[in-house]
């Protein structure tokens, strides 16, 4: 069987299905609504397995599953080897998401990482502390950030309301990922202009971790449907 | 095969253990966790991707030791006698970008010497006995941190460029933006942030304007940071000699004797850098007397700018081509960050013993 994983709830899961369907793949899910099992109509041999976004990095990068769909933010951010581990089969054109650097409205002498960088300098010396920075995407925050040259700053860990970190008093900025900017809006937040660390969007992944022998013809048929020259492994 | 190689590193540590004992220096232990605080207040965030972080319930973030730097430092300054010479071997661990093949944990042997009598005989103390325990057969690298940063002290411009430049040393490439930014004459960025137009009035309506207050940063920080801006933009450019010199210096590849002679005409346009250069005069001298053939030792002026933050002096490295078999340098400022008031001209290195055994034989 050729495993297809993808998003378990919500807006993500709705996408892709009716991405799928309109290429005349039909998911559904089996048994209730809260049943995480499902099932593909369309081509044979493939089997659905429903798991959360943030899963399926792992998975893919395990093996477990052969295909999978999620952001390619979440692959960045789990798999630092993600070159090596799986492919990208195609972008989906929706669940735009951009991991984005925001600090106060009222900033108002700050625009760009260059302004932050000074601003970082200049918080230390007043508070004696480094500038946080709520985020839970760390791993791609320190990159971008390494590679601007932004010093004397601190990453501080927020899993959920990262926007709502600055108005605690938990943060000074934060990095996260943004779609429409309406909730950075709404805590007086603002993006700097060159602080998009990621654009990312719903993709679907092969894994070249994932025992593809004995799968041939589930992955011709499944890539003739989908119009994919190969899955390039 | 894995036991016998790393037998082989054992000995091979210990036989270079012996030679620093015997070159003078007293064998110290340090601790292998160390309080994660110290080490990202003087590294930044960066060290959490080159350093293992595990954590303690009562006593917080702690560091699986990098280097040892830090630990003899924090040593010597609480209880060290002057001067000092000490030798330390033992593991460091290593995070290494993902996809690497480098090792992530390795033993380093170090030798460091604490000595405010004469730098530069220090420093060539240091090298010479480096250069007569490893192979003759390595490349060696040296470079002068000091060189960049009495240029940059020295140049004709605002202590607030200088800080922002010093502050970036060691990030070359945000340094050279910095310095781009520095050298022209319409500095866009200060334009639109500086408000130039607004009287104290304007500034405080666009702050309300702006919309809620939020956050620790406080109104006062942001008119100061906007004072700041606005004086620096009647800053006149870093003048196109004084850049050059700043240039030259950054691509400067010679040995060191051909390197002196070209610091002396980069002397004429920044004169602060006097001093760093009759240092680097009587190292040479230094290292001659220890029969350093420094006509044919090569000379980097960006070397030491990357991955070796604390140094601020001379550095230098011995490597086969792949791998840094051993490197070390001067770290002065260091001792004072670390010191709690008190400071002391530091130089020293490491060795890596396992770079040059292969399987269980030395090559």
């Amino acid at each position: 069987m050729l495993k297809l994983g993808v998003p378990s709830k919500g807006r993500l899961q709705k996408d892709t299905i009716s991405w799928f369907e309109k290429r005349g793949l039909l998911l559904k899910r089996t048994g209730s609504e809260r049943e995480y099992t499902g099932s593909i109509s369309g081509v044979s041999g493939i089997e659905l397995v429903l798991l959360s976004a943030g899963e399926i990095p792992k998975e893919l990068a395990k093996g477990r599953i052969h295909l999978g769909v999620t952001g390619t933010d979440l692959i960045y951010e789990k798999l630092p080897l993600h070159q090596t581990q799986i492919h990208i089969v195609e972008e989906m054109g929706f669940g735009f998401a951009d991991l984005i650097i925001a600090v106060p409205n009222v900033w108002i002498d700050v625009n760009s990482l260059h302004d932050l960088d000074a601003v970082a300098a200049q918080f230390r010396h007043e508070h004696g502390f480094r500038l946080r920075i709520a985020t839970k995407y760390h791993n791609l925050v320190r990159k971008g950030l390494r590679n601007f040259g932004v010093a004397d700053y601190q990453l501080v860990d927020s899993q959920g309301a990262t926007e709502g970190t600055v108005a605690n008093l938990t943060a000074e900025a934060i990095a996260d990922i943004t779609s429409s900017g309406a909730t950075l809006k709404a805590n007086h937040l603002k993006m700097l202009s060159d602080g998009i660390l990621l654009k990312s969007q719903a993709s679907v992944f092969a894994s070249k971790n994932a025992d593809w022998s004995g799968l041939d013809s589930q992955k011709n048929d499944l890539c003739k449907k989908m119009g994919w020259k190969d899955l390039i492994l | 095969m894995q036991n016998e190689r790393r037998a082989a590193i054992r000995s091979e540590a210990k036989r270079i253990e012996k030679y620093f004992i015997d070159s003078g220096a007293l064998l110290i232990e340090a601790d292998s966790l160390l309080s994660a605080e110290t080490l990202l207040d003087l590294y930044g965030e960066d060290i959490r991707s080159r350093a293992y972080v595990t954590n303690d319930p009562v006593m917080g973030e702690r560091m699986m030791r990098p280097d040892f730097t830090v630990p003899i430092v924090e040593r010597h300054m609480s209880e060290g006698a002057e001067p000092a010479r000490y030798t330390y071997n033992g593991p460091v661990w290593r995070m290494q970008d993902a996809g690497s093949k480098r090792e992530t944990e390795f033993i380093q042997v170090g030798f460091e010497v604490f000595d405010r009598s004469n730098p530069a005989k220090s420093d060539a103390e240091v090298f010479s006995i480096f250069n007569d325990i490893l192979p003759n057969n390595l490349q060696t690298s040296t470079g002068d941190v000091g060189l960049l940063l009495t240029a940059v002290i020295g140049l004709k411009t605002t202590d607030l460029r200088k800080a922002a430049l010093m502050r970036h040393l060691w990030r070359p490439k945000r340094f050279q933006s910095l310095m781009e930014l520095f050298s022209k004459i319409n500095n866009k960025n200060n334009k639109k942030n500086s408000y130039s137009k607004h009287s104290d009035k304007g500034l405080q309506k666009a702050i309300k304007d702006a919309g809620k207050f939020i956050g620790l940063r406080s109104e006062n920080e942001i008119y100061s940071r906007i004072s700041a801006l606005r004086h620096d933009a009647k800053t006149s450019p870093i003048s196109i000699e004084e850049a050059s010199v700043i240039n030259k210096i950054l691509n400067l590849k010679a040995t060191a004797s051909e390197a002196l002679l070209v610091f002396e005409e980069f002397e004429k346009i920044i004169p602060n850098m006097a001093k760093a250069i009759s240092g680097f005069e009587a190292r040479l001298e230094a290292l001659n007397k220890r029969n350093v053939n420094v006509d044919k030792l090569p000379f980097e002026g960006s070397y030491g700018l990357t991955s070796m933050e604390y140094y601020d002096g001379f550095v230098f490295s011995f490597s086969d081509g792949d791998t840094i078999i051993a490197s070390g340098g001067r770290y002065d400022a260091l001792t004072a960050v670390l010191g709690a008031g008190r400071e002391i001209p530091a130089v020293g290195g490491v060795i890596r013993p396992d770079a040059f055994i292969r399987g269980g034989e030395k090559c």
